[in-house]
């Protein structure tokens, strides 16, 4: 019984153990379904071993929006305990593990997985490419964010959740302040997500350099796919600090060393410092693919071509420079003096220029277009106020001297909730409605979609205006009440209010998922929006060569060339196309890792290892093994082709 | 013939990264102060490695070449920001204030 003491929760409460009750449950209900309906099969061929890069797209997207009720539910409990003064609901404890849980999930896998989701899915049919540089990497990338989301996920009911706060700030995560194996679990399920991140980078920077169908130089690639480029570089040298910095903290945690500790010659501060190299870049990682699909919608509704094109990509380079030398502004009150505040207050301000240009250009795109008001549109337009609302403040809290104020307080929270929110949140719902026909071959309905976006909105704006006022009151973040005389009550219960809105805007979503797949017609064709990129020149449902003959690319829009000037997309005939096969081996390691992962949080040395010779075994068996891919046959293709309404 | 043939540059480069290694380990036999030896041993240590990413790695012999001296650029410009940057953050200002 001794050994099973370890997996026990410190901390336990009613509604962690009804949550043990009900994850047991709805496992064994998937597990008696999958058996009932007979899709195991079904399941390990379509799904859990494909290389596919449009399933797996998929498969991402699943994720991150199982993730975002995670972390929404996260956020309504925190909303209700701050709902009152002096609450009873949570207490302090459970708040810390709350807010914690709450920040990584939204971020690292919710938002993360939301975006490699589209890039998946988008930019080797943008690219008009059959699939990825390394069709297997890409498998196994999923799989490792997987396991590293599913590990983190278990903390809450097997031996604590985290509850250091999302940045994990040490001394409080060394051992001394955080004795449960909740901050294990964040450093090592982040590590495993961020190898997995890691070589998505290096894979799409390979795919979108190496792999451009003929013709397509880099100036004449769609914006999406000039976003995706460069936050892969981003991602690249980004990511590396942060597995360095895990590293670091897990040796600190689990073997004794002193790199943060605050004696012995540790420094506590180099944790903030690396934790934030990586997480400055990472505010970019997630908000230029972003700025790339509200490119994409907003040129493809306002029926014109995107306005300023080079400064588009001229700007998200500089961006991605200047994201690396900023970082130094999450930490302006840690001591370092008005000199070096100095230097990384100007260079935060200087980000804002080409943001300022990026926001221009969609404006100037706007102009005298002939704009059509489409639900992924409406959230591209919902997006330019509302985030300038977010980035405005932004600027206020770049200034040094008056970020004493302003730090660690609500305001700071309602900044980013508000540049997250309408920039990355609303962008990923934008692509959702513009390209679910694409993957799923119905569109998802309006009317719907439309009253989702103005309740998400408004409850955008009702959640998070009232956080700029407590903060600015001197209401602190991440305290888990407040004293009645402070008279922070009225504003967190206005705040409560928005979050009920938010929670009815996503309910409305997925009751939007479930009509349309009701009633949506069938028959919209391939191209339902009148788009203007590649990814529009191929049948619905894509076959899984994507295109039957390469596109022949001569200028920046030429799918919109060959629909307006009749123009030939498709000039070759028809050959055998070579693809990659499925494998296993990615999901094998995948769940290897979980396993991997699981016991060295708890330090148990002897699965620890044997885990690490599966790994190894997995990565040598994929060395060896001799697979040279399949041809489908052109009776094959022009098959598929005739099926799916002629070759195009 | 034989002068086109023999490998005269990679020679040199050889021989010119054994006198690179040669001077590192004058700090390990000589007695000098901790700022000169390891003054000697980043500036030997970076010409070397420049040294056998072009001759011996063949940067800048392939069509890609501007694609890789674009990406070398760019990481040591940003490995460059960050350390200078950490520094400046976690130890020169206390240093000097």
């Amino acid at each position: 019984m001794e050994f099973f003491e370890r997996f026990a929760i410190p901390h336990p409460s009613p509604a962690i153990y009804a949550s043990m009750v009900a994850i047991a449950v709805v496992s064994i209900a998937i597990v008696v379904g999958l058996t009932y309906f007979k899709k195991w099969g079904y399941l390990w061929r379509e799904w859990l071993t494909t290389v596919d890069h449009k399933r797996l797209g998929i498969m991402y997207i699943i994720a991150a929006i199982l993730m975002l009720f995670r972390g929404g539910a996260d956020a309504i409990m925190m909303r209700a305990q701050l709902s009152a003064p002096e609450n009873k609901l949570l207490d302090a404890q459970h708040y810390n593990e709350i807010f914690t849980t709450h920040g990584v999930v939204m971020i690292l896998f919710m938002a993360m997985p939301f975006i490699i989701g589209f890039m998946n899915f988008v930019v080797p049919l943008q690219i008009g490419a059959r699939d990825v540089a390394f069709p297997r990497l890409n498998a196994l990338s999923f799989w490792l964010f997987f396991a590293g989301a599913m590990l983190f996920n278990i903390s809450f009911v097997v031996g604590g959740s985290p509850d250091a706060g999302w940045t994990s700030y040490f001394p409080l995560a060394d051992n001394e302040f955080s004795t449960s194996v909740g901050t294990n679990y964040y450093m090592i399920a982040i590590q495993i997500a961020g190898l997995g991140t890691l070589a998505t980078g290096i894979n799409f920077l390979t795919t979108i350099l190496k792999m451009r169908a003929p013709g397509m130089t880099l100036m004449k690639m769609p914006m999406f796919t000039w976003s995706a480029l460069i936050t892969n570089v981003i991602i690249v040298f980004a990511f590396p600090v942060l597995t360095v910095a895990l590293a670091m903290g897990t040796l600190d945690r689990l073997f004794g060393t002193h790199f943060f500790a605050s004696t012995n010659g540790g420094m506590d501060m180099l944790w903030a410092n690396l934790f934030w190299v990586w997480g400055h870049p990472e505010v970019y990682i997630l908000i230029l693919p972003a700025f790339g699909i509200y490119s994409e919608v907003i040129s493809t509704f306002a029926r014109r071509n995107l306005y300023g094109y080079k400064s588009m990509v001229a700007s998200m380079v500089i961006i991605s420079l200047l994201s690396f030398v900023v970082w130094v502004h999450h930490f302006f009150t840690m001591g370092q003096g008005a000199f070096v505040n100095s230097i990384f207050s100007i260079t935060t301000m200087a980000i804002a220029v080409p943001t300022g240009v990026k926001i221009f250009n969609w404006l100037l795109t706007l102009y005298k277009g002939k704009i059509v008001m489409t639900t992924p549109m409406l959230y591209s337009m919902l997006f330019i106020p509302l985030f300038t609302l977010g980035g405005v403040t932004g600027v206020m809290l770049g200034m040094s001297a008056a970020d004493y104020q302003y730090h660690n307080t609500m305001f700071l929270v309602a900044h980013f909730h508000m540049v997250i929110i309408p920039g990355v949140v609303f962008a990923m719902l934008a692509a959702l409605y513009y390209y679910w026909p694409k993957m799923f071959g119905f569109m998802l309905n309006d009317r719907l979609g439309k009253i989702g976006a103005w309740i998400i909105a408004i409850g955008t704006l009702v959640a998070f205006m009232p956080m700029f006022i407590s903060g600015l009151d001197g209401q602190a973040r991440r305290m888990y009440t407040y004293s009645e005389a402070s008279g922070f009550g009225i504003w967190n219960m206005i705040s409560m209010v928005g979050a009920l809105m938010l929670a009815a805007g996503f309910a409305l979503i997925v009751y939007n998922i479930y009509y349309s797949f009701r009633h949506a017609p069938r028959d919209i064709g391939s191209d339902p929006w009148d788009a203007r990129t590649l990814e529009w020149a191929t049948h619905t449902p894509i076959p899984e060569y994507n295109f039957a003959t390469m596109p022949k690319i001569d200028t920046y829009e030429t799918f919109w060339d060959s629909k307006k000037k009749g123009t030939t997309l498709f000039p070759d005939k028809i050959e055998k196309i070579h693809m990659p096969n499925n494998s296993g081996i990615p999901f094998i390691m995948g769940i290897i890792f979980f396993l991997w992962g699981f016991s060295f949080v708890f330090a148990m040395w002897i699965p620890l290892i044997i885990c690490t010779l599966g790994i190894f075994a997995c990565m040598a068996y994929q060395s060896f093994e001799n697979d040279h891919g399949r041809y489908i046959s052109i009776e094959e293709i022009e098959e598929t082709e005739k099926e799916l309404g002629g070759k195009r | 013939m034989m002068k086109e043939l023999f490998p005269m540059k990679q020679v040199m480069g050889f021989i010119f990264s054994l006198v690179l290694t040669a001077v590192a380990l004058m700090v390990y036999f000589f007695d000098m102060s901790f700022a000169i030896g390891m003054t000697i041993l980043l500036v030997t240590a970076f010409i070397q490695a420049g040294l056998q990413l072009v001759l011996f790695m063949h940067a800048g012999e392939s069509e890609d070449k501007n694609a890789i001296y674009i990406t070398i650029y760019y990481g040591v410009l940003i490995a460059i920001f960050t350390i200078l940057g950490s520094l400046l953050t976690m130890v020169w200002t206390y240093q000097f204030q």
